[in-house]
Parts: C-alpha cells; structure tokens; sequence
C-alpha cells in the first residue's frame, strides 16, 4: 500500500512548479494511508500484548500475591524465577508437553500433508472435500473437548466409543482421568488433529497448486515415474518454505495448548502442559501473579529459543536461495 | 447441581478448575467461557436506597430458582440499591479479578467464597467480628473457625453444606449386604454391586484419589494443620490411607468418566452407580428420581479410624476496598443474620442446606426425617471444617501426592516428603 502510494507520488513528481507541493502531500497521504490501516493493530498489539508483557515482566520480580501493583518491599529479584524452575510440577508440566509436542508436530504435519496431496489429486466435488476437512477448523476446542468428553469418550456404557468397543466384546473403558494406560492421549491427539489438519492442509493445497506442472513434466521426460519418486524430489522440495512455516506453527500451537487440557485431564498431574500449571498458579484463588508471571516468561523464552533454533536449522525465511 | 462445594478453606486450584470445568459443563460449555468473560451482566433489584449501590457477587447455584432468589433478596433490602452478580463459570477467577478492580461498580461490595490467609495478608476483606458479635454462640465451632484468622472473623455463613455417601439401599439388600462402616468394607460393597451396567462407587472423575487425602487425615483423628500451624498429619497415616485408594483405584468397581461430576447427582440418578459421593444440595433431586431408595452414610474409617463428613458450604465478605463499607456490612447483618425468612428460604426452598444460624435449624422441617435428618446427624457427628491456614499451594502439594501414589503408582515415601516439604515451606514462609 505504501508503495504504490509513493510510487504515485513520484510520478506526479515530474510535471513542473506544483511537483513540491504534490510530494509532501502524496508522503502525508502515504503516512495517513499507513498509519490507517497499522494503527489500529499497533494499538491492539500494544493494549493487549505489549503492556501486559511488560507488566508481566515487571511483576515477575515481586511477591505479587493477589495484587498487580506491588510495593517495592515485595521486591524479590529472581526469586520467582528459581521457584518456578526448581518447581517439580513446572518440569514435570514442560515434560508433558515435550511428549505432546514430540507427538502432535509431526502427526499433523503428515496427516495434512496426506490429505492436502490426496485432495489435491481428486477431480471431483474438490470444494466439497476442502470444506468438509476445513470446518472443524471454525470449531472451538471447548466445544469440541466438550463432545469428545462427554459424548464420545465418556467412561460409561453408552459413550460412543465404549458402544463400539462393546460391540467387540470389550469392557468400557476409562478414557480420561487415569494415567495407565495413557488413553486420554488419544482423545487429546484425535480432538487436536480433528480442529487443526483441515488448516494446514488448506496451506499445503496452496503450496502445491504453487508448484510449476512442467517440473512434473520435465522429470517425467527424463524417465521419473510418478508417486514416490516425484513425491521426494519435486513436491516435498518444493514445499520446503511452507513446510517449515506449517511446522512452526504447530510446534508454537502445541506450546499454547491449553482449553482441551483444561476441560479434558484439568487436574491430573500426568498430563497438565505449562499453560495449565501457570494459570492454576497466577489466577483463580491462588493468585500468585509474580511467581505466574516469572513462569510465563520462561515459557516464551523457551517459545523463542526453540522457534529461531527451528528456523535455523529448517532455514525458515531463506527458500529463495537454495 | 450447586457448584461443587469442596470449599477447603483454601479452596485450591485444582478444585477451582474442576470446578470451573464442572460449572462449565451444567452450562454447556461457551455459555460457560462468555459467562467467564463478562461476569457482570448485572440485574437490579431495586431498593429504594439513599444512592447506595452495592454489588453483590455470587457463582451461579445449579438449582432452579435461586438467582431469582437472590435478586427478590435483594430488592427488598430497602437502605440500598443492590445489584447481583450471577457468575457462571469460573467463578473464582473472576472473583479474583474483580477483588484486584479499582473502580466501583468494578469490584463486588459483598461476595460469596471462602476464605484464606492470603486474602487476609492483601488486605482485600474487613473483618465483621462487629456485625457478629451478638451471635456467636448461634454458629457452630466449625462455622467460625474456618471464618477466622488470627482472632479475627473475616466471614457469615451462609449455608452448611455436608459432603458424604449416598447409596441405594434396596440394591444393597439385593445382595445381602450392610451398608459400610469402614474403608475395607465399601471396596468389598463396591466390587460386590459392581454388575455389567452398574458400578459399584463413584467418587468422581478427576478427584477421585485427591478427595479422599483429608478423610485419610481426619479419620485417624489427626488434622492438616496443628493450632500451631505446624502440619497436622503423620506419615504413617497418609501412606496406610493412600494404599487403601490406590487398592479402590487397581479395583475395577469404581466409576471413572462420568459425563458429570461427582457434586452432581446424575451418576446415581441415572443408575451408573449404586454409590455416589455428593452433598446435601442434592438430596432433592435424588428423591425424585428414587424416592424412598436412597439413604446416607458418612464416607467409612481409614484403618480402624472414624467416619468422616467434610462440611462443605459458602460465605461471604465485604471487599475492604468497597466505597460503602458501613452499608455492605449493614446489609449483610441484614441478609445472611437476622433474616431468618431469607436464610431459611435459601437453605431449604432449591437444594437442602443446613441453617448456619443454630436457633433456625429447629425451623428447617425438610431436614427432620429421612435421610436429610440422617445427613444432618452424620454432619453433626463427624463433620469437619476447613482450616483458612491451609492454602491453596498445600492442597496442590497433596492433591499432586495422591495422584502420583494412587493413579500413577509412584513411590509413597517419597511423595510424601516432597509434599511434606512444600507445606513446610508455605508455613515457613507465612508463619516462619
């Protein structure tokens, strides 16, 4: 937008006496134009992220029990950092979540992926398959851990998946709430993968229709056959920069899990990722914003340091030079 | 289908987030979080006041017919405009948040809860040994220690709600067996009742092994902290008591995943189990479905110890940040001390509650027969209070023990030192 706008500007640039004036305006205009539209992001960002990250980081170094604007005898330097890093449960709860992660960021990855490839090949009634596979996507996860819960997953005798097992002969099972066997990590993984494959999927369709036909058509020449050949060394190349993008946001999304969590597993040990952790510490009756806050923070340091290792290592933002 | 009244003084946070989860279930879900979200969708009751506004908050009862309850309270309190806040959902958190509001009309004048020390030590409640004064001996021990910090009286009682066992006696003849006097002898009546569609017990889904901790420690006639506050409970107990849970648990006659929870009576109602734990609120409902088929127990002895019944129930505070403290005091003297129509009408007229007041209970007809009388007696025998001194960071350390030893079968000895070790650093840190 600012651009085009300047670019306008230079163009009037040209046309003799008025040309000064026409600039300065064209730049307010630009300034205007930019400030419109970012300006109110801007506001947002800083209203509700920017502050409350900053406040938070101020408040990670008092005793801030039950209050957001401590005094400065509740000054504690770092001691809510030591607290939160020597806290059993804060490890166990970064544990939980390296297993989730280790688990849920490939899985969806293939899982779009697959599906991205296998619609992306049908010929027929293509919107219908898109949508049907996006909108689980507009679900939100209270709603869905709500049904997968109650509904499907319930312990009794008439759960949806206890039915079907007991058409099989087998006992109910106890999908939630017990830690042996694991089972609440499939409703977990199946209510995550449901919500979120349809939008990664639609980013991987994107990417696909992006690659060149005559690549396909090129290797077919020089005697390539198609599927895993053309798969390895043409598509999965070429998706390279929305791969490492679709993985980032997974890995980030799981680090976020927190409303399925919460109304699924909400007090097992087990199974209560960081988010969790640090909202039964920081809210509720607890109340413990300092120790929450120092909490929160290494979480994003943790975000940002793996996120840039990823980039690093994926090379995430530089596809065009390879 | 009130709130799940687990009111440990420190009503920890796990409990809070079960409880927002169980709220949010009997609200089916977004309702829930929007509910959460905005926690002020304020309706009036109109007084004819003097210009004072006071804000009253409540967590919204599951029964019929008390938020219109509160706001015909309301209303006709004639020396101030009251408004009520019906919170659904988390109601702690929001709680939470309006008590840290500066503004009026931000934050509750007068608000339902329980109390803890921390509260106290941020100077968010005022002490109402004032209002109280003439009344004390009309509250039972529990109903005012559980109110007091440091000689003082920071809350009112409101309503008493016992916590214990409901089972169905003709299920129980059925197989010839006596209702359970101890701990060995429900798990032999869970496994007995336990049939194809029918389990024999249900405790609940997520805290079915943490709830069970302070029955262990009042049972052996100990408690969580001493009136020195130094912890309460041995070792030796904890370990004897978790062992018999996690023997419950490895059973198969326990009901685990239940649509609701156990604050609920829907388990029973609807015959998934023969056993439920639950509280007096759901009496009630219990009896419409299986009318004269339901009887009480209190939950059975650990290892030759008593029967214990946590006593359970709500409180409420004047925000020592209100603009109007004379008149939010003045009006809760008004509403939950002297007003006996009021109160008995919110014990008795939507779920069963015991009158805090002692000089009402003889006024509480619905709880002299039947197992509501049972209930009562059973609260009055073996009842227990929560302590305000024992906060939600040591319900945590407790609740994370018995999950590790029970559900996950960790190693005993060390789960209780490490939890040991978290209370005494909480004590040390507040008393040390």
């Amino acid at each position: 937008m600012a651009v085009s706008a300047a670019t306008a500007a230079d163009a009037t640039a040209g046309t003799g006496e008025h040309a000064p004036r026409a600039r300065r305006g064209g730049r307010r205009r630009t300034a205007l134009t930019f400030w419109g539209f970012v300006g109110p992001f801007l506001i947002g960002l800083l209203v509700f992220t920017i502050i409350p990250v900053g406040w938070s980081a101020y408040l990670s170094f008092f005793d801030a029990t039950n209050t957001v604007s401590p005094t400065p005898e509740d000054f504690v330097g770092f001691g809510n950092y030591t607290a939160m890093l020597t806290d059993p449960a804060f490890q166990d709860s970064l544990v939980t979540f390296t297993v989730f992660a280790a688990f849920i960021v490939p899985v969806t990855f293939a899982f779009s992926l697959g599906l991205a490839l296998m619609l992306n090949r049908v010929r027929f009634m293509r919107a219908f398959f898109r949508s049907v596979f996006f909108l689980p996507f507009a679900c939100s996860y209270v709603v869905a851990a709500l049904v997968w819960k109650m509904s499907i997953f319930n312990g009794v005798r008439y759960g949806l998946a206890n039915t079907v097992l007991d058409l099989f002969g087998v006992d109910e099972i106890a999908w939630l709430f017990r830690p042996d066997p694991p089972w609440f990590w499939l409703v977990i993984v199946s209510l995550r993968l449901w919500i979120q494959v349809g939008f990664y999927m639609i980013l991987f369709i994107a990417a696909l229709q992006q690659i060149p036909q005559h690549l396909y058509e090129a290797a077919y020449v020089d005697g390539a056959k198609p599927g895993r050949q053309t798969f390895w060394h043409i598509t999965l190349p070429q998706l390279r920069a929305t791969s490492v993008a679709v993985l980032m946001l997974i890995l980030i999304a799981a680090y976020q899990a927190f409303d399925e969590f919460l109304l699924l597993v909400g007090t097992m040990p087990s199974a209560r990722p960081p988010l969790v952790y640090l909202y039964q510490t920081s809210l509720g009756m607890q109340q413990e914003l300092g120790t929450g806050s120092a909490g929160a923070l290494i979480l994003a340091l943790l975000i940002a340091i793996v996120t840039l290792l990823q980039g690093k290592f994926l090379g995430f933002g530089n596809s065009e030079d390879r | 289908m009130v709130a799940f009244k687990r009111n440990n003084s420190s009503q920890q946070t796990f409990a809070k987030l079960a409880m927002n989860r169980r709220r949010m279930l009997a609200l089916g879900g977004l309702a829930a979080g929007a509910g959460a979200l905005s926690a002020c969708g304020g309706n009036t009751g109109r007084g004819s006041g003097d210009g004072v506004n006071l804000s009253q908050w409540y967590h919204q009862y599951g029964e019929a017919g008390t938020q219109q309850a509160a706001e015909k309270y309301a209303a006709a309190y004639k020396d101030a405009t009251v408004t009520i806040n019906w919170i659904p959902g988390d109601y702690d958190t929001a709680l939470s948040s309006g008590l840290l509001a500066e503004k009026e009309g931000d934050y509750p004048d007068v608000f339902e809860g329980h109390l803890n020390r921390a509260m106290v030590e941020s100077e968010q409640i005022i002490p109402l040994d004032d209002i109280l004064a003439d009344v004390l001996d009309d509250y039972t021990p529990d109903d005012l220690a559980r109110n007091t910090i440091d000689g003082k009286i920071y809350g009112v009682r409101m309503i008493d709600d016992p916590q214990f066992l409901y089972y169905r006696p003709s299920l129980l003849e059925a197989k010839g067996i006596t209702p359970p006097a101890t701990f060995d002898e429900l798990m032999a009546a869970a496994a007995e009742l336990t049939t194809g569609d029918v389990k024999g017990l249900f405790l609940g889904n997520d805290d079915s092994a943490t709830k069970l901790f302070q029955p262990i420690v009042f049972s052996a006639g100990e408690t969580l902290l001493t009136d020195a506050n130094e912890i309460g409970f041995t070792k030796e107990t904890v370990l004897a008591g978790a062992m018999q849970v996690k023997e419950l648990h490895d059973s198969s006659s326990l009901l685990v995943g239940a649509p609701t929870e156990a604050w609920d009576p829907s388990s029973i109602i609807q015959n998934l189990c023969a056993i439920q734990w639950c509280g007096l609120w759901a009496l009630p409902q219990i009896i419409e479905a299986h009318g004269d088929d339901i009887n009480v127990i209190p939950v059975p002895g650990f290892n030759g110890g008593t029967p214990t019944v946590f006593n359970g129930g709500w409180d409420t505070f004047v925000n020592a940040k209100s603009a109007n403290i004379d008149e939010a005091k003045a009006f809760v003297k008004w509403l939950w001390i002297d007003n006996e129509e009021f109160i008995l009408d919110w014990n008795l007229s939507y779920g069963f509650h015991i009158p805090p007041r002692l000089s009402m209970r003889g006024s509480a007809e619905q709880l002299q027969s039947g197992p509501a009388a049972e209930a009562v007696r059973i609260s009055e025998e073996y009842g227990w209070a929560e302590n305000p001194n024992w906060t939600p960071k040591m319900e945590t350390a407790v609740d994370d023990m018995m999950n590790h030893i029970v559900l996950e079968g960790a190693d005993p000895d060390a789960e209780f030192d490490a939890a040991a070790a978290t209370i005494q650093g909480e004590l040390d840190s507040i008393f040390g």
